[in-house]
């Protein structure tokens, strides 16, 4: 796949996370639109998993530790073929497995998540069995940065790094929003790739909006042999759609008809220009 | 020879349960033990040194701890997660809940010196809320063994079992209760002596005291029943029905809070079984907890023979007028 191929993907997944969100009513709207392209590039790109193959002891894992963002992982996995997009139209309704974050019940999810500063211990968990086992999967974890904050984290990632786990990748969504405002204004997370690397990380920091940058940055794993990669890539909340960027408004906020219109006619405008 | 219940002391539970590991830990590479600076505690220093590669050190750190033995287990690993019950329960109960309970991974969760055992240590080291807060959580079996018998045996068990476990006990020696093969079944309970007057219905570190009690009500002309509830979910449901059928009264004995342990479970299970029969929770109330070792904490509240005899007496006479 071309780097426009996969660009293209990342309008679509937008177009189609909004869309459900839009039929829900709910969603996580501007935390999703800033890990899409991040979430494109793992399973397009990187991740050694498919429908197929989901259950095989073998294959790579993704957690992801921002469970709030499930929209995303949806629109993606339903594009991967894990399960038919139709059912994403029951979405956060009475009965539905599509809930409001991810559970085990959805085929490709690996985890339940949604309570944060949980993914990160898991997968060290993951990591350390198949270090143990001298399997070749790697372990991918997506992790909010206002989630940061949460100590829970920083003790996987003392045991990330004692366990010398160089099969963990750790990808920090660094949209500096949380729910109420600024990271930085809430619980200061900066010097952040500082911290990372006294905790014995090995940091790279990336566009997490470029598919090209984050597909160069995601290949080169591990980034040292015997430490645990953590990619701290930027990310604008809201990304794609002018008047949610940047806006913690859209945290969870849901389009009006208005807005919705405007937001899907912004995408279509992206595409008419990669296609061009 | 004929065997007497409670003439014999064992070991401690903690021990029982690091020989038990390492006999399942030789038998399957698969088998781990997870610990956060606590094979000390848990009695784990020979496992450590006889089977390295199958223990995980965090250090102090519980929350990881679970998360980690969440992981462990979704990779196939039996793993078994050993901390002092008061900080894996409580430290660590979102974990539980979520990436144990609700992520159905079977991890083994072992809570080690539970209760009161620290005793003196004082409040922050005691675990008397844990099940309470465990009962409330949807997808874990929990298990308070007794003697040496029920502790290897549940421990054994979880290795089979496919759903998390909660298994909990104490640091010190205890007596045998059981003779050895006697069979040993996850949710049934065990009946000890059987009798009329008053059921003794006792988990953990307190079915002893419980025995020694109904042995000295005996000599007075009660007949006393004494059953060991190893398994408080899923509970033995008969095993409660029919001590309220077949007995005059009933007491539950418990090394933890009187609210939302052993004994509210049995009285709600009574009451939904439109029974009444006379009926006391005996345990440690709502209170700051008394200070001293655990076998003072257990005279202060009761929990020793001489006072679970008062009160099987008070119910028993009370109802007899």
């Amino acid at each position: 796949m071309t780097d426009d191929e996969v660009k293209i993907k990342s309008i679509y997944y937008r177009k189609k996370l909004l869309k459900y969100i839009k039929m829900a009513n709910a969603g996580h709207t501007g935390g999703s639109l800033s890990c899409v392209d991040i979430l494109n590039v793992l399973y397009n790109r990187i991740l050694n998993v498919t429908p197929e193959t989901f259950n095989d002891p073998g294959r790579d894992r993704y957690i992801q530790s921002k469970g709030h963002s499930v929209e995303a992982l949806y629109v993606v996995l339903a594009d991967r073929g894990f399960f038919p997009e139709e059912e994403l139209e029951t979405f956060y309704g009475y009965g539905s497995d599509y809930t409001g974050h991810p559970t085990r019940k959805v085929k490709g999810i690996e985890h339940n998540t949604g309570g944060l500063g949980h993914g990160l211990a898991f997968s060290v968990g993951v990591a350390l069995a198949g270090q143990l086992d001298h399997a070749a999967y790697r372990v991918f974890t997506l992790l909010g940065d206002g989630e940061l904050a949460e100590g829970s984290n920083w003790e996987s990632l003392m045991a990330a790094a004692h366990y010398h786990l160089d099969n963990l990748c750790v990808i920090v969504d660094r949209n500096a929003l949380q729910l109420t405002g600024k990271t930085e204004e809430m619980c200061g997370l900066e010097p952040l790739a500082q911290k990372l690397e006294a905790f014995g990380q090995e940091v790279r920091m990336v566009d997490g909006h470029n598919i090209t940058a984050l597909t160069e940055v995601l290949g080169m794993l591990p980034f040292t042999a015997g430490k645990p990669s953590v990619v701290i890539a930027k990310t604008i909340k809201g990304k794609g759609i002018s008047f949610m960027e940047n806006n913690p408004k859209w945290h969870h906020g849901v389009p009006n008809d208005r807005q919705y219109e405007q937001a899907q006619q912004e995408l279509e405008t992206r595409l008419a220009e990669i296609k061009s | 020879m004929s065997f007497t219940p409670g003439a014999e002391f064992g070991k401690a539970n903690q021990e029982v349960v690091a020989g038990t590991l390492l006999t399942l830990a030789r038998e399957n590479k698969n088998v781990l033990v997870v610990t956060s600076d606590s094979r000390g505690s848990g009695k784990l220093m020979p496992y450590a040194a006889a089977v390295p590669d199958q223990l995980i050190e965090v250090g102090i750190a519980e929350q990881n701890l679970v998360g980690v033995a969440a992981g462990l287990a979704s990779a196939g690993k039996t793993v078994y997660a050993v901390s002092p019950a008061s900080f894996l329960t409580a430290r660590a109960l979102e974990q539980i809940k979520n990436d144990v309970c609700y992520s159905d991974q079977p991890v083994k969760l072992i809570g080690i010196s539970a209760g009161v055992s620290y005793g003196a240590l004082g409040s922050t080291h005691h675990a008397i809320h844990d099940i309470a807060v465990l009962r409330a959580i949807n997808n874990i079996t929990i298990i308070v063994p007794a003697d040496n018998l029920e502790t290897t045996e549940a421990i054994k068990a979880a290795a089979q079992m496919s759903h998390p476990v909660y298994i909990r006990f104490g640091k010190r020696p205890m007596p045998h209760l059981h003779p050895s093969g006697s069979p040993f079944e996850v949710g049934k309970a065990l009946k000890i002596r059987d009798g009329r007057d008053i059921a003794f219905v006792a988990t953990g570190e307190t079915v002893y005291p419980a025995l020694k009690a109904a042995e000295e009500m005996e000599q007075s002309g009660y007949s006393c029943r004494v059953i060991s509830m190893h398994t408080i979910k899923p509970l033995d449901i008969e095993a409660v029905i029919r001590a309220a059928e077949e007995c005059r009264a009933i007491v539950t004995v418990e090394e933890h809070r009187t609210a939302g342990g052993l004994g509210e479970a049995c009285a709600a299970i009574l009451m939904e079984a439109n029974m009444q029969v006379p009926f006391k929770i005996v345990g440690i109330p709502d209170e700051y907890t008394m200070t001293g070792n655990q076998l003072e904490i257990f005279a202060h509240y009761g929990l020793t023979a001489p006072g679970l005899i008062r009160t099987a007496i008070t119910l028993l006479e009370g109802n007899t007028g």
